[in-house]
């Protein structure tokens, strides 16, 4: 029975934060593969990489808070053949964004950068640590990959994928326990998008914790009439495209909603879609180009307009456009 | 007969008459850092590095050079040529649009280059995790880095150097080239630099400081570094900015990306005791007949 005791819980479980499960999910990929390390910056106890660290000490390199070396010294082991998973908070991967930039993506190295604390979702340690802009910014780096999972279970087989994709990737995680959303026959895969919800008015494309919220948004449209479909967009580059435009064709408008700035994230990646194949009316529910503060996320996200009646509203407007009528 | 000594001072002047001879067709770049370290990269390369000489194939045991001070490409365009990692002809095409030798070393256009540098302290912290990557593999070859002076002023670079001692690097051996001067000015002016041995000391690394235009003075101080276990070794190169060309040497002017003349080129390769018939190689490209 010590042997019970000592072995980690492997599954994300129903309550779980997204770091939780990303912890553990690498445990049970260390467990298959000798091929992957993961890199710390003294932070491991917040993104989840303890769990690593307890199982796999050997295959945990510490670099101290110095997050700008440590993601440029990732570039220097993946070219060794080893895949290292660099983690730490999403503000210091931004951080070092110029050394992801130089070191890790114009090289294509295989390396998976994973922030946690993303977003308002950081709740009370305020505007210094939630990460805002991490999507924009490596979204805008050449070739790269770039997730944002919305449930533990989610975020535990992204990870697995993102270790078996040939490349450079940034994943979100997130701080704040999460709702369990997906089912057990979910299966993500990069670059694909999926329709949780049908709906023929509106659709909504959602990341992160906004997942769970546009699904709430749905239920009050439901409510009032309005038919709106929620497309769960774990992927924000590559984007599924393919998904948008039958979207576009069967709904006519779109709400984003992403715990980002409106600029640069999911929002202006699916316009960036949809003005070059079937430009229809969108609205965007995020940050509104300000920065957060301290509170508990759900207050967070009431006062920056985040949660499922702001959704709501921004469904309703979408809808007076596509309809012609005024805003 | 000629002495393995002199062979090697006659591949360095090479080496810093192909820098020119680049710098002059591309029409900008930085021949003073290329030259302050033609004679270290000339050592690594001809000597030092494993598989010797170094090949293109890429072994995963084989020893790295990463040029963290990627701006001094052309030396290091030029050494590899010289040692059949590069086609000489490829030398032409520096900083030109499509070809091989970009203007800061890349490893997606030029096959031998270890890693992308052009941002200082990042080719340094790229060096400690390939030394980390390779002692995890239980390889035992060495990573050599070579840094700027005015380099060191990047923070990164101190978060490397702790990193690099806390996990007792020691196949990494880091080169500082240190010709005092940096873009603007001398160091001392812009932000200095010392005490700079007790500043690499203090980080805990083992400390060399060495004539770095002395081709026996360099070579004995990698092997002095390769003898060296427990901690990584930085050799402190006290050079020459523009060493080698008599009106560049000591001279922040030759420091940043300049356009060299036709006159300064003849000059130059003059003072580098070039042929007169391989002049009007390099005034012309020819690499080839260089």
């Amino acid at each position: 029975m010590t042997c019970e005791r000592s072995t980690p819980t492997l599954v994300g479980t129903s309550g779980d934060s997204l770091r939780e499960a990303f912890g553990k999910a690498l445990v049970e990929l260390g467990q298959k593969r000798d091929d992957f390390v993961v890199l710390d910056a003294d932070v491991a106890g917040g993104t989840g990489t303890h769990h690593f660290r307890g199982a796999f000490p050997d295959r945990f390199i510490q670099f101290g808070i110095a997050e700008q070396n440590m993601m440029a010294a990732a570039g220097g082991i993946a070219s060794t053949g080893l895949i290292p998973f660099v983690t730490t908070f999403a503000v210091f991967c931004l951080r070092a964004l110029e050394q992801a930039r130089l070191s890790i993506v114009y090289p294509r190295r295989n390396v998976k950068i994973v922030g946690s604390h993303p977003g308002l979702d950081v709740g009370p340690d305020g505007a210094s640590a939630q990460a805002l802009e991490d999507l924009a910014a490596f979204r805008a780096l050449p070739g790269m990959v770039v997730i944002s999972p919305c449930d533990p279970l989610e975020v535990t087989q992204a990870t697995a994928a993102i270790l078996d994709y040939e490349g450079p990737v940034y994943m979100r995680t997130g701080r704040s326990p999460a709702r369990r959303i997906l089912g057990p026959e979910y299966r993500f895969e990069i670059g694909r998008g999926k329709v949780l919800r049908d709906g023929w008015d509106v659709t909504i494309v959602a990341c992160g914790v906004e997942v769970g919220r546009a699904l709430d948004a749905a239920e009050l449209l439901h409510h009032g009439g309005i038919s709106a479909r929620v497309v769960n967009m774990p992927t924000i580059k590559p984007l599924d495209g393919e998904l948008l435009v039958r979207c576009a064709r069967e709904t006519g408008c779109f709400v984003t909603a992403e715990d980002h700035n409106v600029y640069g994230g999911l929002g202006g990646a699916v316009s960036e879609v949809l003005v070059h194949t079937i430009p229809c009316p969108v609205e965007f529910v995020g940050v509104r180009d300000r920065f957060g503060e301290s509170g508990e996320p759900e207050e967070l996200a009431e006062k920056f307009g985040l949660t499922a009646p702001y959704i709501a509203e921004a469904a309703k407007r979408v809808l007076r456009r596509k309809r012609g009528g005024k805003t | 007969m000629v002495s393995v000594r002199t062979a090697l001072m006659d591949l360095a002047k090479r080496v810093r008459r192909h820098s020119l001879g680049m710098i002059y067709h591309a029409g900008s770049g930085h021949p003073g850092g290329s030259l302050s370290a033609a004679d270290i990269l000339t050592v690594l390369y001809a000597r030092e590095l494993r598989p010797k000489p170094p090949r293109l194939d890429r072994p995963p045991d084989r020893d790295r050079f990463i040029l963290s001070k990627g701006h001094a490409c052309p030396a290091l365009y030029a050494i590899a040529a010289e040692v059949g990692l590069l086609p000489r002809e490829a030398l032409a095409g520096f900083r030109k649009i499509g070809c091989t030798c970009q203007g800061h070393p890349h490893v997606g256009s030029t096959p031998f280059v270890e890693t992308s540098t052009g941002s200082l302290g990042q080719g340094f912290s790229a060096a400690i995790g390939v030394a980390l990557g390779l002692r995890l593999q239980g390889h035992g070859s060495r990573v050599y880095v070579m840094l700027g002076d005015g380099e060191l002023q990047e923070g990164e670079v101190w978060e490397g150097a702790m990193c690099a001692t806390h996990h007792g690097l020691d196949n990494l051996c880091a080169v500082v080239d240190y010709n005092k001067m940096q873009s603007d000015e001398y160091n001392k002016n812009i932000m200095d630099l010392e005490p700079l041995d007790e500043k690499w000391k203090a980080f805990g690394w083992n400390v060399l400081q060495i004539n770095g235009h002395d081709l026996d003075a360099i070579a004995r101080a990698f092997v002095s570094a390769k003898a060296y276990q427990g901690r990584p070794t930085a050799i402190i190169a006290h050079t020459i900015k523009g060493r080698g060309v008599s009106f560049m040497e000591g001279s922040p002017l030759w420091h940043g990306s300049v356009k060299l003349k036709r006159e300064e080129l003849v000059a130059a390769l003059r003072d580098l005791d070039t042929p007169p018939e391989t002049i009007d190689a390099y005034l012309e490209g020819r690499f080839d007949d260089v």
